[in-house]
């Protein structure tokens, strides 16, 4: 326990046992990102897998919109400490885009329209866990929130769920993105309160 | 960048200064505080009696100057931690705190480039340490200040931004109320606000873009409409649950 501030009650407790430690429920949707909202038109989008043999797969809209769509319901945690629960996604599920990508491949680098990147241990991104999603709540997904299309992975702090996605570089070795060069988490599981670099 | 843990250190309230009627500045003593650059964060957190806990990330107001650190609350009434901050806690008590936080939406006292701060609101905290920082350092790095607020009294750090200072030019722009004299009707910041306050685009300005969520996409979008590079627009939105 910490030390204890004086005249310091607090809220009502919540024992929430959908809400991981250190954070709050809130019922709208706030926005976190570090500069200008890119608009992407998605006659230009296009999504690419690279393998670390240099291997390009890449799918347009068209494509994107071809594959079999999921309906996941999820809760969302962003590392700013706002929960969600229950926020309901269409999209492509990554086990679905990486179903024929040769690759021994440990680790992927997601990069964005707008320059920022966010890396992930590749197998967090398999086995139903993230998608590529391109509607929020039954809309299409607005461009504050990464419209056209985000990636969803909502088992790590949501900053790892990286908005207007672009693609991802499959790498042997660990590097750091954007934000975790910027001191958050190399990791992000929000169960073990991994904020910041050495939590 | 190779980063330690962020340990949790105490500090204990030195000094309060209201800002505005809901808004004050707490100054804190903080034995073992790194430093850090104007722009980044500070996690605090309260503990209650009972061991309950509950952590906010404020933004630092002032630049680094050895164990002292400064935040600036806005009261957001029903808030479960801005009322105590502003209201209950005194000078001698002890409280959390970890950082700094944030490597991205700060200013560099070494970077000789012209700077843009756009603030609305409470979004001028970061700003200030900005400005604050150059003010410091002796730069002479050019800046220029546009701070959107309701009303001249919701005005933070009020002297310290009227006062005149070489080299820095701030302009207010009122969304509700205008002080006497004021030429225009208050509105909210727009093209020809940001384009008459601001830099051309050609000087390739840093940008720091720092308020509410709604302000902050219309700011920036202005920006890039005006021709400001995407990257060299940093921005910083204050969340409708950050209280």
């Amino acid at each position: 326990m910490g030390i204890v501030t004086p005249g310091f009650r607090g809220r009502a407790r919540s024992d929430d046992e959908r809400l991981p430690p250190g954070q709050y429920l809130v019922e709208d949707f706030p926005v976190l990102s570090a500069g200008p909202t890119p608009r992407v038109r998605t006659e230009n989008w296009r999504f690419t897998v690279t393998t670390e043999a240099g291997r390009v797969h890449e799918w347009s809209w068209a494509d994107l919109m071809a594959l079999p769509a999921e309906t996941p319901t999820v809760d969302i945690h962003c590392v700013t400490r706002w929960s969600k629960l229950d926020t309901s996604w269409r999209g492509v599920s990554l086990d679905t885009l990486l179903a024929d990508v040769d690759t021994a491949a440990d680790y992927a680098m997601v990069s964005t329209h707008g320059g920022y990147t966010t890396n992930l241990p590749l197998e967090d991104l398999l086995d139903g866990q993230a998608w590529i999603a391109y509607e929020f709540d039954g809309e299409e997904l607005p461009s504050e929130h990464g419209g056209p299309a985000r990636l969803l992975v909502p088992h790590l702090y949501f900053w790892k769920s990286a908005k207007w996605v672009k693609g991802l570089r499959l790498m042997l070795d660990d590097e750091p993105g954007f934000w975790e060069a910027a001191g958050y988490h190399d990791y992000g599981d929000p169960w073990r309160e991994q904020r910041y670099q050495g939590d | 960048m190779v980063h330690g843990k962020l340990a949790w250190r105490v500090g204990r309230l030195a000094e309060v200064r209201d800002e505005t009627p809901t808004a004050r500045t707490l100054v804190l003593d903080v034995p073992g505080w790194p430093g850090h650059l104007a722009g980044q964060h500070v996690d605090i957190r309260l503990t209650a009696e009972d061991g309950y806990s509950t952590t906010r990330t404020y933004s630092l107001a002032s630049p680094s100057d050895g164990e002292r650190v400064a935040i600036t609350v806005q009261r957001v009434p029903g808030g479960e931690v801005s009322p105590f901050l502003t209201e209950v806690f005194a000078v001698g008590d002890p409280v959390e705190l970890r950082g700094p936080v944030g490597g991205w939406f700060v200013w560099r006292p070494a970077a000789p480039d012209p700077v843009l701060l756009v603030a609305g609101g409470a979004g001028i905290v970061p700003l200030m340490a900005m400005i604050r920082a150059r003010r410091q350092a002796g730069s002479r790095a050019p800046f220029k200040l546009l701070y959107s607020v309701r009303t001249p009294e919701d005005v933070y750090y009020a002297d310290e931004l009227r006062r005149p200072e070489p080299g820095l030019d701030v302009t207010f722009c009122y969304t509700r109320k205008g002080p006497d004299g004021w030429p225009g009707e208050p509105h909210r910041i727009g093209v020809a606000d940001v384009n008459t306050a601001g830099w051309p685009a050609e000087f390739g300005p840093q940008c720091f873009v720092c308020g509410p969520t709604g302000f902050v996409e219309a700011v920036a979008n202005i920006l890039v409409a005006l021709g400001h590079d995407a990257r060299r627009v940093k921005t910083e939105r204050f969340g409708p649950s950050g209280s």
